[in-house]
């Protein structure tokens, strides 16, 4: 029985966390048919700006913010210097999102090191939750409750604001919304900068539970694409959904099926793809 | 090119041993299994459209079917030679069959779910595989009668293959079926409607290619007497991938140059240079922002526009 | 890092153009040339830059020179990719013409490099663990001045048995070489010694988050032995205390779980772990002070298992050339006084077996902090121990290598 509960609260909390990773991903392709390799890579640089930030701000809060917005920046220029010449351009988009991967990565181990760096998560979160023999690290069920926080944000941005109307209309029909004068130059670098202030933020937020270490970008590169295609491009309930399921197969099946721990994560992807090739809740083919 | 520039090239190539040392042999031969492996991935990249993230899964299983086969079974080269082509060829067509079901991001992502559970299976199965050792007790054909173990027999026997391989994937790029190919990339319904059947085209592609991958595979592990599970990683799909594009999908030249620049920054380079994984980056991120289709078609571009001046 | 091919070159060659040798004796006065095959690029180049700084100390307080001649080092990146290990062994033979090489740092870049030493016949001081390649498939250019995967592993096994009176334990690796051999020959010891290891995990190598197999770990165990190398011993470790069960299970850990490179980034959670190495920073001789301190003077942290590794082989190196006066061309003659030396070392006395492996101290240390950094405090020595443990290499032998399924586990409790 415990094993049961403890592991649905894992999964829970684990599926809040790719939530975190995946939904800047998705909201970059969406709206712009780019696929942005770089993202594993922005998790990473801000996990690393979180550890330099914290020795300056001792709030954790406060360091995803600081993180959120200077990956923001990085992603701004990259998106207006570099993407936005290779529109329609899918192979030289795959080229320079991985290229500015190895470099963002190369750089992190000039200046942070090779060695793992904690990130500490606030002290009054450090103590795990303990009822009756169940004990469950506090800080976990914060960053759930940071990811469905951050959803709803998300969707309210979406169906209420201007922006959200404009990203939506782009969306279903780039020509129709360039036609009623949606400016979409801009709006695509504010979503691309918002969808790398996600990736960074979520680098920090991750941090107490999987540290800042090389090779952390690889790690969750392919996290967020499993994510983003299983619920499907673009869809904000698909990328919240998908994280959950990821999350609910990663962790029931890694215990309960050891030895298919290296395929847990794939194999659900192939059956999905190759019956839904949109996802879950995706509205059109990839 | 020219008939002269041919000539000169494939003169260079067959004096190449004579003049270069043991090491930039070495580093030639292993630049035509790149190049070769490339070339494979362009016919579908290149060619049809069809973004596949997974194709070191070729490279792995003709390398780890040879190396089995030889290790357990004690077969010789000529047997384990087409008994990897035949096992990866069919696996081909059973991956092709399940991932042309998408296409765009999609296709992407179910070649690399596809590779990742062969690497994985490489990690995990160990009475098979032996696992994160590795197989290795290896050894290198020796086709009628001639030894490969030196550096110029095997620099002459994979620049032979490539040179027949890649001459065999431009002929088909070059026939009717190449261009319902690049019909099927280009106008997907306009090609149906005319009765072509696009996914019998992109399946036969997908086919082709994993067979010319494995040939790849084959000298690979000849190359290295040795065969670990990180030949089938992400990073191997990744990094052939990336040569693709650097040097021109699309083109039968650009691969070869993409895979060449990717090799030499890595296993030569590197040795001058720590920081070669950034200067890899760099490259990449300046070939697109001044070749934006690549090497060769930019080369190509910039010279017909000097000719017209 | 002044520590580039040309640089050494110029000193080599300022050191005979000042000297004026003529040129008829040059080629005894040719520097040696060393190759150092490490990792400096990817998630294990922490430990190859400690490697590459460890060498270059050993390099510089030796003036430059070694068994009577200058030095020059070439280094080679793998970026802990087999093949491209191989590669990279190749150019530096082949190009640098290296006399000796140092490394690799992983098992199965050592593997895969393997027999390409042999068909060199190149002298290689190993840092890799790879049980066989100093058992069953023993490489005659092959010396180790480290240890095999195992040879800590034991004396801890023996350590929680007798000394901690552990009963029941579980062991937790990476799905790796490395960690199935650590954590076969911790069992074998373990369960001679009238324990029992009744659960035994192996995540993969690139786990997202150890949550789930902390989750199915059984609490009514004694302790849990760690046999982790890299970030990976460190995440799981901070999970671990993340999930409150630090207190109520005993950890211990392998050579590389808490070395001083992960110790650096810990707090005082780590307090009081034991683990076994064949090296610590605290060590107490001579050798080892001078070392540790030149090193933590340098670059302001304490050399790890990757640092002492690297310096312990230049030590051997060094002492085998001084025994045939620098001549490292007759390379039988040079191989036979690699496996002959006797010396005192960073680690304590170092000797080779007939296979060419160490038999050496293992320490039992435990995390204590010492002049405001953690360190581990050696609190227990076996001396000279062999791969083989206290079994007879013939026996030893004859079983299978240590892996994920040998020796059996017959005490799992599912």
């Amino acid at each position: 029985m415990q094993f049961w509960i403890v592991q649905s609260l894992n999964s829970l909390a684990l599926g809040g966390l790719l939530f975190l990773l995946a939904t800047g991903f998705s909201l970059i392709f969406g709206l712009m048919r780019i696929a942005n390799l770089t993202h594993g890579a922005l998790f990473m640089l801000g996990a690393y700006v979180g550890v330099t930030t914290l020795k300056f701000v001792p709030n954790l809060w406060l360091a995803a913010l600081i993180a959120g917005l200077l990956v923001a920046l990085f992603g701004g220029l990259l998106e207006r210097s570099i993407l936005r010449r290779l529109a329609g351009n899918a192979l030289g988009q795959v080229l320079v999102t991985l290229g500015v991967s190895f470099i963002v990565a190369d750089f992190c181990l000039i200046v942070w090191g090779g060695d793992p760096i904690p990130i500490a998560a606030p002290t009054s979160l450090q103590r795990p939750i303990v009822v009756g023999n169940i004990a469950f690290p506090a800080y976990r069920l914060v960053v759930l409750g940071i990811a469905i926080i951050t959803a709803i944000a998300l969707h309210l941005l979406m169906e209420r604001t201007r922006l959200g109307a404009m990203i939506r209309a782009g969306v279903d029909d780039m020509q129709m919304a360039r036609a009623v004068g949606v400016p979409v130059s801009r709006l695509f670098t504010t979503v691309f900068c918002l969808g790398a202030a996600l990736a960074g933020a979520g680098g920090v937020i991750a941090g107490p539970i999987m540290s800042a270490y090389p090779g952390l970008d690889a790690d969750m590169l392919p996290l967020a694409l499993i994510v983003v295609i299983l619920g499907g491009v673009g869809s904000l309930l698909g990328a919240f959904v998908g994280s959950f399921v990821i999350a609910i197969i990663y962790t029931f099946g890694s215990a309960l099926l050891p030895d298919l721990a290296y395929v847990i994560l794939f194999l659900p992807m192939i059956v999905v793809i190759a019956f839904r090739p949109r996802g879950l809740f995706g509205r059109r083919s990839t | 090119m020219s008939a002269a520039a041919r000539i000169v090239l494939v003169l260079v190539l067959v004096a190449f041993p004579l003049i270069g040392g043991d090491f930039y042999i070495n580093l030639a031969s292993q630049i035509f299994i790149a190049a070769l492996f490339a070339t494979s991935l362009n016919l579908l990249v290149g060619y049809g459209g069809l973004v596949s993230l997974g194709h070191a899964a070729w490279i792995g299983l003709a390398a780890y079917t040879s190396a089995w086969l030889y290790l357990h079974l004690g077969l010789r080269h000529w047997i384990t030679a087409p008994l990897a082509l035949v096992n990866t060829t069919l696996i081909a067509g059973l991956f092709g069959w399940i991932a042309l079901r998408a296409t765009g991001l999609g296709f992407l992502m179910i070649t690399l779910a596809l590779s990742q559970v062969l690497w994985g299976t490489a990690y995990r199965w160990a009475a098979v595989t032996n696992g994160d050792n590795g197989l290795s007790g290896l050894t290198r054909p020796a086709p009628f009668g001639i030894s490969l173990d030196g550096p110029a027999a095997f620099y002459y026997f994979s620049l032979t293959v490539t040179i027949v391989a890649v001459w065999m994937m431009a002929r088909l790029v070059n026939s009717p079926f190449g261009a319902a190919l690049r019909g099927s990339r280009d106008e997907s319904r306009r090609m149906s409607a005319l009765g072509h059947n696009v996914w019998l085209v992109r399946w036969l592609t997908f086919v082709y290619s994993g067979f010319w991958g494995a040939v790849a595979g084959l000298l690979f592990v000849y190359y290295h007497k040795y065969i670990h599970p990180t030949a089938l990683s992400l990073t191997s799909s990744a990094e052939v991938l990336l040569g693709v594009i650097a040097g021109g999908a699309g083109t039968i030249a650009g691969p070869i140059v993409g895979a060449a620049i990717v090799l030499i920054l890595k296993n030569y380079v590197s040795a001058y240079l720590d920081r070669w994984n950034m200067l890899l980056g760099a490259v990449f991120v300046v070939i697109v922002i001044f070749m934006p289709d690549g090497i060769v078609p930019g080369i190509r571009r910039w010279s017909a526009r000097l000719r017209k001046t | 890092m002044a520590f580039t091919r040309r640089s050494f070159l110029q000193a080599a060659g300022v050191g005979i153009a000042a000297f004026g040798f003529p040129v008829r004796v040059r080629a005894q006065t040719e520097p040696i040339r060393i190759g150092l095959m490490t990792v400096k690029t990817g998630p294990l180049a922490s430990g190859g830059i400690d490697m590459e700084r460890a060498l270059a100390q050993f390099v510089r307080e030796h003036n430059n020179t070694l068994g009577g001649r200058k030095v020059e080092v070439s280094v080679g990146d793998s970026a802990g990719v087999p093949a491209q290990a191989r590669a990279k062994l190749q150019e530096l033979v082949e190009r640098n013409k290296i006399q000796v090489m140092i490394g690799p740092l992983a098992a199965a870049e050592a593997l895969a490099a393997d027999d390409y030493i042999r068909s060199q016949q190149l002298p290689t001081l190993s840092v890799a663990a790879a049980e066989d390649l100093t058992q069953r498939n023993p490489n005659p250019w092959f010396v180790r001045g480290t240890s095999t995967s195992a040879q800590s592993a034991h004396p801890l096994a023996d350590y929680c048995a007798k000394q901690l009176k552990y009963k029941r334990m579980a062991v937790i690796a990476d799905d790796i070489a490395y960690g199935h051999e650590m954590c076969a020959g911790f069992q074998r010891v373990f369960e001679d010694s009238g324990g029992k290891i009744v659960q035994k995990m192996f995540p993969p190598l690139t786990v997202p988050d150890y949550a789930t197999y902390l989750a199915q770990m059984k609490t009514n165990i004694d302790a849990i032995f760690l046999g982790f190398a890299g970030s990976n011993g460190f995440r799981w470790f901070k999970q671990f205390n993340e999930y409150g069960l630090k207190g109520k299970i005993n950890v211990v850990g392998g050579m590389t779980a808490f070395d001083e490179a992960v110790l650096r980034n810990m707090s005082d959670e780590a307090l009081g772990i034991i683990t076994s190495c064949w090296y610590s920073a605290e060590l107490d001789n001579p050798i080892n002070k001078k070392f540790a301190a030149a090193f933590r003077n340098e670059w302001k942290y304490d050399p790890g298992f990757y640092a002492a590794a690297t310096y312990v082989e230049a030590a051997v190196l060094e002492a085998a050339l001084a025994s045939v006066n620098g001549k490292i061309e007759d390379k039988p003659a040079f191989m036979k006084a690699l496996r002959a030396t006797k010396i005192d070392t960073a680690r304590g006395p170092v000797a080779f077996d007939e296979y060419g492996n160490i038999v050496g101290n293992v320490y039992i240390r435990k995390v204590e902090r010492k002049e405001g950094r953690l360190g581990n405090a050696v609190i227990y020595t076996y001396p000279n121990v062999s791969q083989f443990w206290t079994y007879d290499a013939k026996e030893f032998l004859k079983n299978p290598v240590y892996s994920r399924d040998w020796p059996p586990a017959k005490n799992l409790e599912s």
